[in-house]
């Protein structure tokens, strides 16, 4: 595809619920292909709700709006059967937990095949199959002929991981969604795992969202960040900037909370309080209460989205905290 | 998960080492090997006088004679003709239709789900056996239309049996994982949603034969199943009835409902132990 039309583009994208509460508020960003974007934020802060949203796979009874183009394709209020033939072919999505994620009754070489047949209806059942194998290779399932015919049950966490992943990129999708592809998983299988995510998407040169709140994975392997809290983006830039030029207290206040090798006995620093509840988000800044610089300005006003240097943020004193984080380097990469 | 690990092996333990299902699975096959097989062996036939009318058992009529001098033994044999063709056709009728509808009640949900699970509540309100009578005596008497009585009355059960299981399966990750991998509705019920729902409902529906052949014998008793002559064990208890003192007359028939009901539950029972993973 040219350059001039992006992969996947959304725009002041919103899932609202039937009473009105909105669990993404007007989230933009754009993906291409090659390339990968990390999404970060807590746990209800709308990562996943959006990426959801994307493939038209939103709650029960919630509204999508906004717009949302792959290649130039809106898919807000596209018919169900279009949305069906994208999803699983041109987009796909790996789960967090590949313990539940995968049907306990079917043979994971008949998952795996039964992904291909679902968008190639011409293909063969033995050709199928014969792909299904060459894709457990590919994910570094050890003799892929043996492994088709068991069932999940009979494979560990982070083989069965690389399973949801060959069903992903069964049939070569063009942007990958990674949903809390590690956080079920053990450290040293998670690197695995992140690596064979990061092959498939340079050998096809897909794009890839990864969405975590693993920091360290974000700073080792995407090249754009998003930081969404509250269901907003709160700051979105490439990776460099996010991570040593912060620019928004939230994600000072991420940082902060991880462990570094090198960084002696202190104590952590938490960022106090809790996300806000659906039901009752703060006037003004959604930060504002657990904030360590806001003032009564982030009480009463809410802070849009801005371009400050090469990235963007949703604060009002982000350049007052530019010039005091300059040239820290505050995370510390989980290169793979 | 650890359960499921040698799952197999598991099952064919559980059926080899349970008295109860082997004692279940005589009984039942006896009845239904009478039923395929009693014209090639019958001494007797059910619908001819062959004796002195209310003759006591003998040796030639082990069971007596009823009022008319017909074989009660013989009459007993060939009832479970129409007991077993009766339970499997309404219990298989049942469970189809309720089975489809609770599936499309908790899979769509949403109003269709309202209209659905109404009608079955309003139906599950009657006394089934009051309903069955009101049903059975509107169509008229006859076998058949008491096979229809007892599959209105039967299959709202299994309606909710399903949908609570489509409703707790369709909540799980790898649902919609299939749907995020582009399947349809109808892929995603019929090969991801089914296969992990049917388990409570064979188990209930091995339970509810030996009900139903108490069901389908309770209409014919008060007279508004199988119709005289027919040899069913219902009519024949009723026709027992009036002659108490003749008490062989009902006693064929009653210790045949007994035995198939036994039968049936005893299998039903064993079936639950084995199927159901909270046993292990």
């Amino acid at each position: 595809m040219s350059g001039t039309v992006p992969l996947l583009q959304a725009r002041d994208l919103r899932v609202t619920l039937k009473n009105g509460a909105e669990l993404v508020r007007g989230v933009s960003f754009t993906t291409q292909a090659g390339k990968v974007l990390g999404i970060v934020g807590e746990s209800g802060s709308g990562k996943s709700i959006s990426m959801r949203g994307v493939m038209g796979l939103s709650p029960p009874g919630s509204k999508i709006s906004g717009s949302i183009k792959l290649h130039g394709e809106e898919l807000v209020g596209a018919p169900e059967r279009r949305m069906r033939q994208l999803r699983g072919s041109k987009i796909g999505l790996v789960f967090q937990d590949p313990m539940t994620a995968l049907n306990p009754v079917i043979s994971v070489g008949k998952l795996i095949a039964e992904a291909l047949l679902l968008h190639n209806p011409g293909l063969s059942t033995a050709k199928a199959r014969q792909r299904a194998l060459e894709l457990l290779d590919l994910v570094a399932v050890p003799q892929p002929e043996v492994r088709a015919n068991q069932y999940v049950h009979e494979f560990s966490g982070g083989m069965r991981q690389r399973v949801m992943i060959a069903m992903a990129v069964a049939n070569n999708p063009e942007v990958l969604i990674a949903d809390e592809p590690t956080t079920a998983l053990d450290v040293t299988v998670q690197a695995q795992i992140l690596e064979v995510l990061k092959d498939l998407q340079r050998t096809f040169s897909m794009g890839l969202v990864l969405i975590t709140h693993d920091l360290g994975v974000v700073a080792g392997s995407a090249d754009d960040v998003i930081v969404m809290y509250a269901g907003k983006i709160m700051e979105s830039g490439p990776v460099g900037d996010i991570f040593y030029r912060t620019r928004h207290p939230y994600t000072r206040g991420l940082l902060s909370c991880l462990p570094t090798i090198a960084g002696g006995r202190d104590r952590l620093e938490p960022i106090p309080g809790s996300p806000p509840l659906l039901s009752s988000r703060p006037k003004g800044c959604p930060f504002h209460p657990r904030c360590s610089i806001a003032r009564d300005l982030c009480r009463t006003e809410e802070p849009l989205l801005r371009p400050v240097d090469n990235v963007l943020t949703a604060c009002h004193f982000a350049e007052e905290l530019r010039n005091q984080t300059a040239g820290q380097p505050i995370a510390e990469a989980k290169r793979v | 998960m650890s359960i499921s690990i040698g799952a197999r092996q598991h099952w064919m333990h559980g059926i080899t080492f349970r008295p109860v299902l082997v004692v279940g699975l005589l009984i039942v096959g006896f009845w239904i090997f009478v039923a395929l097989t009693i014209d090639i062996w019958t001494v007797y036939d059910p619908l001819k006088l062959v004796a002195r009318k209310l003759q006591s058992p003998s040796l030639q009529h082990w069971l007596g004679t009823d009022a008319l001098g017909r074989d009660v033994l013989t009459r007993t044999l060939y009832g479970a003709r129409y007991s077993i063709a009766i339970s499997l056709i309404v219990v298989v009728c049942s469970v189809v239709m309720g089975s489809l509808v609770g599936a499309v009640a908790g899979f769509f949900g949403g109003w269709i789900d309202s209209i659905l699970m109404r009608f079955v509540d309003i139906t599950l309100s009657f006394p089934p056996v009051l309903l069955a009578m009101a049903v059975a005596a509107s169509l008229g008497p006859g076998l058949q239309n008491a096979a229809i009585a007892v599959i209105a009355v039967w299959w709202p059960v299994y309606a909710r049996l399903m949908r609570g299981q489509v409703l707790d399966v369709i909540s799980r990750d790898h649902i919609e994982a299939a749907r995020a991998g582009g399947a349809s509705s109808y892929r995603l019920l019929t090969k991801h949603i089914l296969p992990l729902s049917w388990t409570p409902t064979i188990i209930s529906a091995t339970m509810d034969f030996g009900q139903v052949v108490l069901l389908a014998a309770s209409l014919s008793f008060i007279g508004l199943g199988a119709q005289p002559p027919s040899p069913e064990w219902g009519a024949m208890i009723s026709d027992g009835a009036t002659h108490f003192y003749s008490w062989w007359i009902a006693f064929g028939p009653g210790m045949a409902i007994l035995s198939l009901g036994l039968g049936f539950n005893f299998i039903g029972d064993a079936l639950r132990d084995i199927l159901d993973p909270r046993e292990h």
